[in-house]
């Protein structure tokens, strides 16, 4: 039979593993977010002239 | 009190973070990013000149997300006196949920990235402005005066007085008349707003150690200086209109509505400085914030509107 202390410990590592996985998800939606941001931004910038430069 | 004290000192012992996403997001202090929004994309809107939609969309961004690191840096510095008063013992830290450290990093990543974005994207004064106002409100305000002086709220104000300024520069790559009159209507408002809720909320700020206007030269004073700031909002919030960047519905709407802050500000003056449940004091910050909102609500819609109709007529 578990201790109560053994108890809680165990309910504290499902809530930290909870909680770490919505921070990962919600630092990944955010990391994307971020790239699309900047993709968006420099077509938004440069438009056409994204292609028009020298090699 | 003690409860939320002994929750800071818990989540700062145990080495295992519990903190959802949510928490975080309440780090950024929404309300108050609501308002930096709205006042940004006033200015925005109302500045000269144009650009891309998608660029206007990703400066807002940056400048909210600009106001919630400040805030987050805020609650991070703050986390001793806001576990005492009740209006802020449920917020993240002093509740146990976040960490203080977690809380600075967030708040330091959040600001670097907003500024550096904005600065890319936009221009660099736009981008220096961004950072002179998270400085100015994590640094300046949070660390320096809140707890120096009861003139903190009326120096700290210039922190939440820059953002349409911000969306100003965004446009135009310039500070002009135009952004520091408006500039100026958040200035001289904050006082008075930020009087009126210590006024029924001095207890709390007593309890904290914040040197507020009521706890330091008692509410009389406090409601005479309310009412010399309202007397000089209601011009200052005409000004836009005076100058000419704003049209006839703003300089009818700001003249109605300044006047009826004076009002307001005079039965706040009126009220009995024992008063204990303080009406008149709530009733004037209630008003404060619908006033400010309809303000810069009317400088957008006059911008808003006619686009919308040549596009849809």
């Amino acid at each position: 039979m578990k201790t109560d202390n053994s108890k809680d410990r165990e309910m504290l590592e499902a809530k930290r593993r909870k909680a770490q996985r919505a921070r990962n998800i919600a630092i990944g939606l955010c990391l994307s977010a971020f790239v699309v941001i900047l993709y968006v931004a420099t077509w938004a910038k440069l438009g056409a002239n994204i292609m028009n430069r020298p090699l | 009190m003690a409860r939320a004290s002994e929750n800071i000192q818990a989540v700062e012992s145990i080495a295992v973070s519990t903190a959802m996403p949510r928490d975080y997001f309440e780090l950024m202090k929404p309300g108050v990013m609501r308002l930096v929004v709205f006042t940004a994309i006033a200015g925005l809107f109302i500045a000269p000149g144009s650009i891309p939609p998608v660029i206007a969309i990703i400066a807002i961004l940056c400048i909210a997300i600009g106001a919630g690191a400040s805030g987050a840096l805020n609650m991070w510095y703050d986390a001793d006196i806001d576990a005492i008063m009740t209006r802020t013992a449920k917020r993240p830290i002093p509740d146990g949920r976040v960490t203080r450290q977690e809380a600075l990093s967030f708040g330091l990543i959040l600001s670097f990235f907003s500024v550096f974005t904005l600065g890319v994207l936009t221009n660099w004064l736009a981008a220096g402005l961004l950072a002179f106002t998270i400085f100015f409100y994590a640094v300046v305000y949070s660390m320096w005066l809140k707890r120096l002086t009861p003139q903190n709220i009326v120096i700290g104000g210039a922190a939440g007085a820059f953002p349409p300024m911000i969306g100003w520069a965004v446009v135009t790559n310039s500070v002009t008349i135009e952004s520091i009159a408006l500039f100026a209507l958040i200035f001289i408002w904050t006082p008075p707003h930020f009087w009126a809720l210590a006024l029924f909320k001095s207890g709390d700020y007593g309890k904290a150690g914040i040197p507020m206007m009521p706890n330091v030269a008692g509410n009389r004073s406090t409601q005479n200086q309310i009412l010399a700031y309202s007397l000089l909002l209601a011009p200052v919030g005409f000004l836009p209109y005076a100058l000419g960047f704003a049209g006839i519905s703003y300089g009818v709407i700001s003249a109605v509505l300044g006047i009826a802050f004076v009002w307001f500000a005079f039965k706040c003056w009126q009220m009995d400085s024992n008063d204990e449940r303080m009406l008149a004091a709530k009733k004037l910050f209630g008003f404060s914030i619908l006033y400010l909102f309809a303000l810069f609500g009317v400088l957008i819609l006059e911008v808003a509107v006619p686009v919308a109709i040549s596009i849809f007529a």
